[in-house]
């Protein structure tokens, strides 16, 4: 599904960010990206979007090279998954409804079907009937719950989080991870990286661990 | 504070989620053939419906900021499109002028008013010859006194030194050159005619001119459809720094370059519509001030020249390049700013 191989990220400025990274996430797995700050967890998930390029080594999402992968097709190939961030990344003057539903309008949906999934995205994460609110009114917890909402209303077989417990507390941050276990469950391959370790210990899935750049755990 | 309902979760549980059932109705939908492709269609007319309106309502709702711009924006199409209608108003009065050119024949000293009353007949009897008038000596020597300003000088003369002049004008205007040519060739050779003159030369050099001021004119015009574009051009890029962020986050969604322009054209377009019609109003409303002034002025000639508005073609032409230009300073500047623009 996710495939790293010998990945090297270098910058100008600070020297090599990730250095000869290599993992591969199956269909339907659920991982952790962990390490301290500055290990290189933003810059392995900006390579996953194409926000950045590797410079040695390949990258490969369902068999495609994300590394190699022409500018025109980098829009294609980031609705195959979905982000979530740890500041929700919202549209203020749009409603919930309308933010939903912009990986559609983007993906050029009809009406209805655009008013259909967001509606069950919308349920999937507890919160229907939210859909004219605007994101100011909304509790960080269910900011992003919109986020995630908006990440996985066009079905993309990755779901990639940054830091998505960030700003929650405890209690809802096990709730978020539940989500995310849920959409595992259907087959999804999902992403996240997160330093809370204590939220990581206590769910029993693969960790991928980041130090100084290199995978020590994986 | 909405906790995420127990029921969904033990539907996920048994691996049949609503969004599972979702995905299989879709797969369904797409087997049915023609439905998508309408379906996407719609779906692609809509996206270009909401932006051309949500374009319109970004610029109502900043009305300050817009008004600016598109006065700017007007002024400038104005002065280029004044400058249209003048040369186009020289070209008419031009017109006019050439048809009344005229051949002047200076008779021999020997001939009397008599003679030359006959030969003038002669003349008028060629095919080629409209009109022929006579003007006698003393015609000739009054006209001479009140409009030379010699006046006083003149009557001290003894004889009247003038000859008697043929003003002959030819059929059709400047066009034939040649005919006209010839024609000033068979009245040299006539043994009545001392000096037979064509007045072209100044009737050239109004041509002249006038093809300079076009020049000058196209000049001024391209040098200000290229501030149209710069002025466009500017305002795409503030609108674009104005919502970076919901540009950050459509690319990072998945939006291609053209989902993300769009918008932005349709506003260059806008700007670019109501500036032409404004500047419109405003040549339109200086034509009207001028047209008094200049009607009088015609009265003076016979009523020769009428000024020239815009007729409906040119109208059309104006807003549609004003929309033109507007959407053209648009793209320009998305193609530089889009690709410097950075994701976060």
């Amino acid at each position: 599904m996710l495939k790293f191989e010998n990945v090297t990220k270098r910058y100008a400025e600070t020297g090599d960010v990730l250095r000869n990274v290599s993992f591969h996430l199956h269909h339907g797995e659920l991982a952790f990206l962990t390490g301290h700050s500055g290990a290189g967890k933003s810059t392995l998930l900006k390579l996953i979007a194409v926000i950045e390029r590797c410079n040695r080594g390949a990258i490969w999402l369902d068999g495609e090279n994300l590394s190699a992968a022409k500018e025109s097709q980098i829009p294609y190939l980031r609705r195959k998954m979905g982000f979530i961030y740890q500041d929700y990344k919202l549209l203020k003057d749009r409603t919930v409804f309308d933010n939903v539903a912009l990986p559609l309008v983007i993906a050029g949906y009809g009406h209805q079907e655009i008013s259909r999934r967001v509606r069950a995205a919308l349920e999937k994460v507890g919160l229907s009937g939210k859909e004219k609110k605007y994101p100011m009114a909304l509790s960080g917890g269910e900011q992003q719950r919109v986020g995630i909402a908006r990440a996985v209303v066009n079905k993309p077989p990755l779901i990639i989080a940054d830091e998505p417990t960030g700003n929650l507390d405890p209690e809802l941050a096990s709730e978020i991870m539940r989500l995310f276990e849920s959409f595992q469950q259907v087959g999804v391959t999902v992403l996240i990286a997160s330093h809370d370790i204590s939220l990581i210990s206590k769910m029993n899935h693969r960790v991928l661990k980041l130090d100084h750049g290199q995978l020590i755990l994986g | 504070m909405k906790r995420i309902p127990k029921r969904s979760q033990t539907r996920e549980g048994r691996n049949s989620s609503r969004y599972t059932g979702v995905a299989r109705a879709d797969f369904k939908r797409t087997l049915k053939p023609g439905g998508l492709i309408v379906d996407k269609l719609k779906a692609y007319r809509d996206l270009h419906a909401h932006a051309l309106f949500s374009s319109l309502g970004r610029l109502v709702a900043s009305p300050f900021n817009s008004i600016m711009t598109i006065a700017v924006l007007a002024i400038a199409i104005a002065l280029a499109s004044g400058f249209y209608l003048i040369m186009k108003n020289f070209n008419q009065l031009a017109g006019n002028l050439e048809t009344t050119a005229q051949i002047s024949l200076f008779l021999e000293d020997g001939v009397s008013e008599t003679e030359a009353k006959h030969y003038a007949e002669a003349i008028g009897r060629n095919p080629d010859v409209r009109e022929v008038k006579l003007i006698s000596r003393e015609q000739a020597m009054a006209e001479f006194k009140t409009h030379s300003g010699f006046g006083n000088a003149i009557s001290v003369l003894k004889t009247n030194p003038l000859p008697v002049v043929l003003q002959v004008l030819p059929r059709g205007g400047l066009e034939d050159k040649q005919k006209l040519e010839r024609l000033l060739q068979t009245f040299r050779t006539e043994p009545y005619v001392d000096i037979a003159q064509l007045d072209l030369q100044w009737v050239e050099r109004l041509h002249s001119i006038l093809a300079v001021s076009q020049h000058a004119a196209a000049l001024m015009n391209t040098l200000l459809a290229c501030a149209v574009l710069f002025i466009a051009g500017n305002t795409i890029r503030l609108e674009l720094h104005n919502r970076r962020e919901e540009v950050i986050i459509a690319r990072l969604v998945g939006a291609t370059r053209s989902f993300i322009q769009r918008p932005f054209l349709y506003t260059g377009f806008w700007i670019g519509f109501i500036s032409g019609i404004v500047a419109w109003f405003i040549v339109t409303v200086m034509m009207l001030i001028l047209r008094q002034s200049v009607e009088k002025l015609s009265s003076l000639y016979n009523d020769f020249f009428h000024l020239l508005f815009f007729d409906f073609s040119e109208t059309l032409l104006l807003i549609l390049t004003a929309s033109a230009l507007g959407v053209v300073g648009s793209w320009v500047s998305l193609q530089f700013l889009l690709q410097e623009a950075k994701l976060e």
